[in-house]
């Protein structure tokens, strides 16, 4: 996901000064047996939450961040800390995700490197980072970590499970996983399994940062770090976050801080400037082999091994409601992956509502400020809320007040 | 709610799992809902009224209805409705029949075309009827079908389709009020409403 910072009202309201948290678990002789079959432990998850929890803990949304997100959804760590969290627009008083009605979690996912377990964590027994000795970690897994932290917060029941893209992928992860705790489910801009041409674009990305002389087989701590390699990463990704269209809108052909071309290597373009610095600005914040082992997850992802190779016997095991949304000019993953699950759910019976909102800013344009989008989820939670209510109220489904 | 939509919704029990195809601001929908408790899913196509559905709190899908009915199982619901939409439809026949393999009842409403005031502004001023039930041009219309009444008639015999009931209604202020019409319907009604059902056999519940 991008910055987007200049979008924000300053005078809008919000969650305010918020503290990220920490739990660990899995702590030896215990451990968290991952997908791959690995046993590994102890693990620490990185989280935040906003809102009250409610008597009932019957108004908890769990927000599960993108690829490079983390735990800070909104609010700031300081009051004069420059950037709010990622998903300010949407979270807070009164907006999409009304912190005044909803308790909002969100936590760093596993293999991360924002304060939740990942291969710059410190490795309890060598006293380094794991680097490559982190074992290779899955959507499941996140999502089994999340479990955990929700266990260990005693809720049992999720009003709604929300994100966007990878985030997404964790959306429906859940939503078959753990049917039982999920009222809601809203994935956005987001696919059951990566196309090719999206492991492609993560492939190249992961061969950047291999390349860099510095990575050093992921044994770069406490050393010179691939930037160079995470950079380039960070600016393929960036390519596959636009659109064709918004770049022609945001960039052009024009030139950067000159008149005509250097007939060097410099950055003529604009464009090229802004990639320079999406991907100098990325490498401050973010840790090179996390990048590595997100985008695997993200690849091995594939929702139909829930259901044997198929998407709807996958689908079948989930209960919650979905609200499905795609952008029109999303070509990372496209309308049409997000219509292949709404035909599942609907083969599997499952309540489900989509739409494809028009936008011309590509897969990114989930994280910026759509009153459409607001609107949407706004109504969806309104909605649940009303049907746990209800159901509560008749003692149905063994999770009443 | 249009006075087309108060006779459907009459024909719709409690609790009923119902589909309804161009759905609109989910008017029909919501109604079911909020007087009746029915399970609602409405397909529609325009984004801006799909929104709002969904911010309503319906569970609606945009996306074209022709091609959407295909991914539901048999029997996926007991009323399908298709108001005011048939009249739009390439392939009524093939639709018809998509949609009584997914719904044990079908409800289908359209504009009666034979209605008498079309007939004269046809026979006198010669021009294609435009009037409050059909109000477009021949260059502009989104309607490529002329339906009368008898006409459908004519065809769920020929395609073997039970007509469980059928109501021809004659509407006015802005098609909200209306009246049923029992003498002379192809020539008096505004819009023809059938209740059909899937093969031959005696009536459902």
């Amino acid at each position: 996901m991008s910055e987007y910072l200049s979008e924000l009202d300053p005078g809008a309201a919000s969650v305010g000064v918020v503290e990220k948290k920490f739990y660990t678990c899995a702590a030896p002789p215990s451990c968290l047996v991952l997908e791959s079959g690995a046993r590994f432990g102890p693990v620490t998850i990185a989280y935040e939450t906003y809102g009250t929890l409610a008597p009932g803990r019957d108004n908890v949304v769990l927000i599960l961040h993108a690829l490079t997100g983390d735990s800070h959804v909104a609010g700031r760590y300081r009051a004069d800390d420059a950037k709010p969290g990622w998903w300010e627009i949407m979270v807070g008083p009164g907006k999409g995700i009304d912190t005044d009605r909803y308790f909002v979690i969100c936590s760093n996912i596993l293999g991360g490197c924002m304060g939740s377990s990942g291969p710059s964590s410190i490795n309890p027994a060598t006293g380094e980072p794991y680097g490559l000795d982190f074992p290779v970690v899955t959507i499941g897994d996140m999502v089994t970590a999340q479990k955990a932290l929700l266990d260990h917060l005693g809720i049992s029941r999720l009003l709604a499970v929300i994100g966007g893209s990878v985030g997404g992928m964790q959306v429906l992860e859940w939503c078959v996983r753990f049917p039982e705790m999920v009222a809601g489910a809203i994935p956005l801009a987001t696919t059951p399994r990566h196309s090719a041409l999206a492991i492609a674009f993560n492939e190249v990305a992961r061969q950047s940062i291999m390349a860099d002389p510095n990575w050093n087989q992921g044994n770069y701590y406490g050393a010179a770090k691939p930037n160079m390699g995470l950079a380039v990463a960070r600016m393929i990704g960036h390519v596959t976050y636009l659109s064709d269209e918004a770049m022609r809108r945001k960039f052009g052909r024009q030139l950067q801080d000159r008149s005509s071309f250097s007939f060097n290597f410099d950055a003529d373009f604009q464009v090229e400037s802004y990639l320079r610095y999406q991907g100098t600005k990325f490498v401050e914040r973010f840790d090179a082999n996390s990048f590595l082992y997100l985008t695997k997850a993200a690849d091995y992802f594939d929702l139909a091994d829930r259901g044997e190779g198929s998407l709807a016997a996958a689908f079948a095991k989930a209960r919650a409601r979905f609200l499905v949304v795609s952008f029109t000019s999303d070509w990372l993953y496209p309308t049409a992956r997000s219509r292949k699950m709404v035909q599942a759910m609907k083969k599997s019976g499952l309540d489900v509502s989509f739409c494809e909102i028009e936008a011309e800013w590509g897969h990114d344009a989930f994280l910026l400020p759509s009153p459409r989008l607001s609107e949407l989820i706004r109504g969806f939670l309104d909605r649940l809320e009303r049907e746990e209510r209800r159901q509560a109220a008749r003692g149905e489904g063994g999770h009443a007040l | 709610m249009r006075f087309d939509l108060q006779i459907i919704a009459s024909w719709i029990e409690p609790g009923a799992k119902v589909l309804d195809l161009g759905c609109g601001e989910g008017n029909l929908l919501y109604y079911l809902t909020e007087t009746k408790g029915i399970r609602g899913t409405g397909i529609e196509r325009r984004e801006d009224k799909v929104a709002q559905c969904i911010a309503s709190g319906l569970s609606v899908l945009q996306g074209d209805l022709n091609t959407e009915v295909a991914d539901y199982p048999d029997h996926a619901f007991d009323y399908v409705i298709l108001s005011q939409t048939l009249q739009q439809v390439y392939e009524p026949a093939s639709l018809i029949g998509e949609l009584l393999r997914i719904g044990r009842r079908v409800i289908v409403s359209f504009p009666n075309f034979a209605h008498w005031r079309n007939r004269l502004q046809l026979l006198w001023a010669g021009r294609a009827p435009v009037s409050e039930h059909l109000p477009y041009e021949w260059h502009d219309t989104p309607n490529i079908r002329v339906i009368t009444v008898r006409d459908f008639k004519r065809f769920t015999r020929r395609m073997g389709i039970r007509v469980v009931k059928e109501v021809a209604i004659n509407t006015h202020h802005h098609n909200e009020q209306g009246h049923i019409v029992h003498f002379l319907a192809n020539l008096r009604a505004t819009y023809g409403i059938f209740l059909l059902g899937s093969g031959g056999g005696g009536e459902g519940r």
